[in-house]
């Protein structure tokens, strides 16, 4: 694996790198930004029709709803930011380019995510902190540290939970270069998911989606917690603080995955 | 003891093959057939075969790209695909058509990030890109964009980018295709003071005779996956590539001329072309000869092409 | 030009924009797969309302899973997630090449979308309609006529969301940013087709909105068509209003494009 000890500073120098290059069109990024803001508004519109309809949703109320709906987000648009040009590795893959990243001394999926940052996205982040926002104001939450911790760990534990299904089924594209939208639908698919209490969903389609791309564990844990909320499921309590773990646990499977897909470019040539 | 080394390996690939409409096979397909050679560090190979004889198959599987099937490869004392990343730093790369420089930042960041990248300390770094711009003349387009370079320039800032970091070997592909013959020249002039100043082990693969010429001590051709010559440029020359054509417009259209030590082997209306033997007949000489028989207008001399020297290096092999 | 050969410049425009898509078989499938996945989530979050109600409009819980997979079908038909072939044309100057061609950009892409369409509809749009009709007993149109009206407003809907898409195209001949401009104008398409939501589930005064926009005449139209909840004069009335928003938006594409290509002319690109 050799000496990482300097990949948070290359990872710094790189991303400045791009967002040095990407400051030189100044007006179109500023129409991109906003326009990503927009696009993480479209759920929450569907979330305020659906409301406008019924006065909860599976047990949960509007604003408690969009906690669910702010952290997962909020997260997803920090994923999305740090990862979201992953979706443009199948190209490096069918062109050949994933090459010229195999001979270099650092590790190909580093590489990827500091090649083609971009700071766009950053729009999207905007959108899960207003909702996050507007939650909490109508939310009467009992602050105490363990919510705090809750909280502010819910965030980069759903990155990671994120980040990890998305880099494990991207790797579909090590196989199968043209199927990679299928990755989509555990990517978006999972934030989609996350957007909603996981109790309305079909058992099976919970069991999938929710526990194995364990997109339970971004907000709807977390959120029971901060709500000191009983589960509709009336699943175990101590589930409510597991995120950290899972998230770790995540990254661990998708780092795993991800150098299998390597393996396999490897011994097939691409 | 030699810096690469190479035995008995073997790369099979599993192509599909449309079988009918519908259905496919499945055919495994053997790139490279039990390959064994080595390299003596500090010297220059040319390594030549047709497109699809196993090239760039065995240059992925020296770089760590690709795993071998079989066979055991050592590159500066490691295992590649097992010790890639440590490899990495070793080794210098240049694909001709892949772009690694930072499409659209000036050429000199680019540079910097790339001694973090491979961790090369500040002087060193500013001593070798110092040594660099002297060389490859980089100083006028060293805050210009990657992607505003001409060919020749973009060429010289991949060689820099390939070299930067010391390494013990670099892996060239066709590094002068497209480029003018003053551009050429630089670039060969360049790797000879790398490989004569520092030791620098180079392998490339070229289409250009030229190149092997100027550079190399040593070839090694494949075809189909096999390796079937390997030695130096000047027998490889004799043995095969020693006939040249002079193509030449004569004024006026003439029946095919007759002259000593050369034949006339193709005619188009005004134009002729005339093969003869290099060792033997210099191309003034034969031009003197035209000359003196029909009114010339235009000459030029036609090297013989890698491609066709390994064509009747094939012919020669037993099936 | 003669109609024959006209008509078979249109066709053959046609077997291109299908045969572009038909390439990429396995792209197809991991397209169904994530429309699929995508098609049970919505269909699981939308019945959860009918918990609590008995309808909403004119969709009960039968008819809203009908409506969640039939858009997952058709959002791909009509192009959902957008098109930029024309405007990347016009920045990189190759639309000077199609100006010179026998038939006009516009026809051109009319032709070439319904190509296109006819590509989504079999291979893309087949299939979670399938899967919403085996497993989850999706509804058929009722009656012979029904069918018919759908046929003709689907085709309504692929003309009307190609005037739009062309619209914004056409953008790029006086803006250098033409992906900030459509990623508006899908944002915005997304909500007020009725694709994210239906648009019966809206308060009163942002159905009225969308109502005013072209944005229905894409996907709730042909949705409300299939599941019967417009018959008799609103169908009519429906698929008018898809006839005149077609009408406007091809009418306002050719507009621009005539304005657009002679500011390319006058400045020379």
């Amino acid at each position: 694996m050799g000496d990482v000890r300097d990949l948070p500073e290359l990872y710094v120098r790189l991303v400045a790198a791009r967002i040095r290059a990407q400051l030189q069109y100044r007006a179109s990024f500023a129409m991109e930004t906003f326009g990503t803001l927009l696009v993480s508004f479209i759920d929450f519109v569907a979330i305020l029709v659906i409301f406008a309809n019924v006065p909860q949703l599976g047990s949960w109320s509007m604003p408690e709803v969009a906690l669910l709906y702010g952290i997962s987000g909020l997260a997803f648009a920090i994923t999305d930011l740090i990862l979201g040009h992953l979706d443009d590795f199948p190209r490096l893959v069918r062109d050949g380019n994933f090459d010229l990243l195999l001979v270099r001394p650092r590790g190909t999926l580093f590489q990827i995510l500091t090649g083609d940052f971009q700071l766009r996205r950053l729009g999207k982040a905007t959108g899960g902190l207003i909702v996050l926002a507007y939650a909490f104001s109508q939310l009467n939450v009992a602050w105490d540290p363990g919510r705090v911790i809750v909280l502010v760990l819910a965030i980069p534990a759903a990155t990671a939970i994120f980040a990890s299904v998305w880099i494990a089924t991207i790797c579909v594209a090590f196989w199968a270069v043209e199927g990679r939208e299928a990755s989509n639908a555990f990517s978006y698919g999972g934030q989609f998911l996350a957007q909603f209490p996981i109790n309305i969903y079909d058992t099976w389609l919970r069991r999938f989606l929710a526990y194995l791309f364990p997109v339970a564990f971004v907000a709807y844990f977390p959120a029971l917690y901060i709500l000191a909320k009983p589960d509709p499921l009336g699943l175990p309590d101590w589930l409510r603080f597991m995120s950290p773990l899972v998230a770790a646990l995540a990254l661990v499977v998708a780092g795993r995955v991800w150098a299998i897909g390597v393996r396999h470019y490897q011994s097939a040539g691409g | 003891m030699p810096i690469i080394e190479v035995e008995h390996v073997e790369k099979e690939f599993t192509v599909r093959r449309p079988l009918g409409r519908l259905r496919r096979e499945r055919v495994r397909v053997r790139a490279v057939v039990d390959l064994t050679f080595a390299i003596e560090r500090a010297s220059i190979v040319g390594y030549i075969g047709p497109n699809g004889a196993g090239k760039s198959t065995t240059v992925k599987m020296l770089t760590g790209i690709l795993v071998p099937t079989r066979g055991r490869i050592s590159v500066a004392g490691l295992v590649p695909t097992r010790q890639r990343m440590r490899l990495a730093g070793k080794i210098g790369v240049m694909f001709g058509q892949r772009v690694q420089l930072w499409w659209d930042l000036p050429l000199v960041e680019s540079f910097d990030l790339l001694r973090h990248v491979y961790r090369v300390p500040a002087d060193r770094h500013r001593e070798n890109l110092l040594r660099f711009r002297d060389l490859l003349e980089l100083d006028p387009f060293l805050n210009t964009p990657v992607r505003q370079l001409s060919l020749g320039q973009r060429i010289r800032g991949e060689l820099t980018a390939a070299m930067l970091h010391d390494p013990e070997i670099v892996f060239l592909d066709e590094p002068t295709i497209g480029l003018d013959v003053i551009a050429k020249q630089r670039v060969r002039e360049f790797l000879l003071q790398a490989n004569r100043d520092r030791g620098v082990t180079v392998l490339l693969t070229t289409h250009d005779l030229a190149d092997i010429e100027r550079l190399c001590s040593r070839v090694l051709i494949l075809d189909r996956g096999r390796l079937i010559y390997d030695g130096d440029v000047p027998s490889l020359k004799s043995r095969f590539g020693k006939e040249r054509v002079l193509v030449v417009d004569l004024e006026e259209t003439a029946p095919p001329l007759r002259l000593a030590g050369a034949r006339v082997v193709r005619v188009e209306g005004p134009r002729q072309w005339i093969a003869f033997d290099g060792d033997r007949t210099s191309a003034a000489e034969l031009t003197g000869a035209v000359a003196a028989q029909a009114p010339l207008r235009d000459l030029t001399v036609e090297e013989p092409e890698i491609e066709d020297v390994v064509r009747r290096i094939y012919e020669e092999q037993p099936e | 030009m003669p109609l024959a050969e006209s008509l078979s410049l249109d066709l053959a425009m046609a077997r291109v924009g299908f045969g572009r898509y038909a390439a990429y078989p396995i792209a197809s499938a991991a397209g169904i797969f994530t429309n699929v996945v995508f098609g049970l989530m919505r269909g699981s979050i939308l019945l959860a309302l009918f918990a609590q109600r008995e309808r909403i409009g004119a969709y009960d819980a039968s008819a809203t899973l009908t409506y969640v997979w039939l858009t997952q079908g058709l959002l791909n038909v009509v192009a959902m997630w957008g098109w930029q072939d024309l405007a990347i044309r016009v920045r990189t100057g190759d639309i000077a090449t199609d100006l010179i061609r026998p038939i006009h950009p516009l026809r051109a892409a009319l032709a070439a979308d319904y190509g296109r369409a006819a590509y989504q509809l079999l291979v893309r749009a087949v299939p979670p309609i399938l899967v919403g009709i085996v497993i989850f007993r999706t509804s058929l149109p009722p009656s012979p006529v029904a069918w018919l009206a759908f046929a003709v407003s689907l085709t309504l809907a692929i003309a009307v969301s190609l005037g739009f898409r062309f619209v914004y195209n056409v953008a790029a001949f006086w803006t250098t940013d033409h992906r900030g401009a459509m990623i508006l104008a899908l944002v915005v398409m997304s909500v007020f087709s009725g694709f994210t939501i239906p648009i019966q589930f809206f308060p009163p005064w942002l159905a009225a909105i969308a109502s005013a926009t072209p944005f229905p005449s894409m996907i709730q139209t042909p949705v409300d068509v299939w599941i019967g909840a417009l018959s008799g004069s609103s169908l009519v009335g429906a698929l008018v209003a898809q006839l005149a928003w077609a009408a406007a938006l091809l009418g306002l594409s050719y507009g621009l494009f005539a304005r657009g290509t002679r500011r390319l002319v006058i400045q020379g690109g």
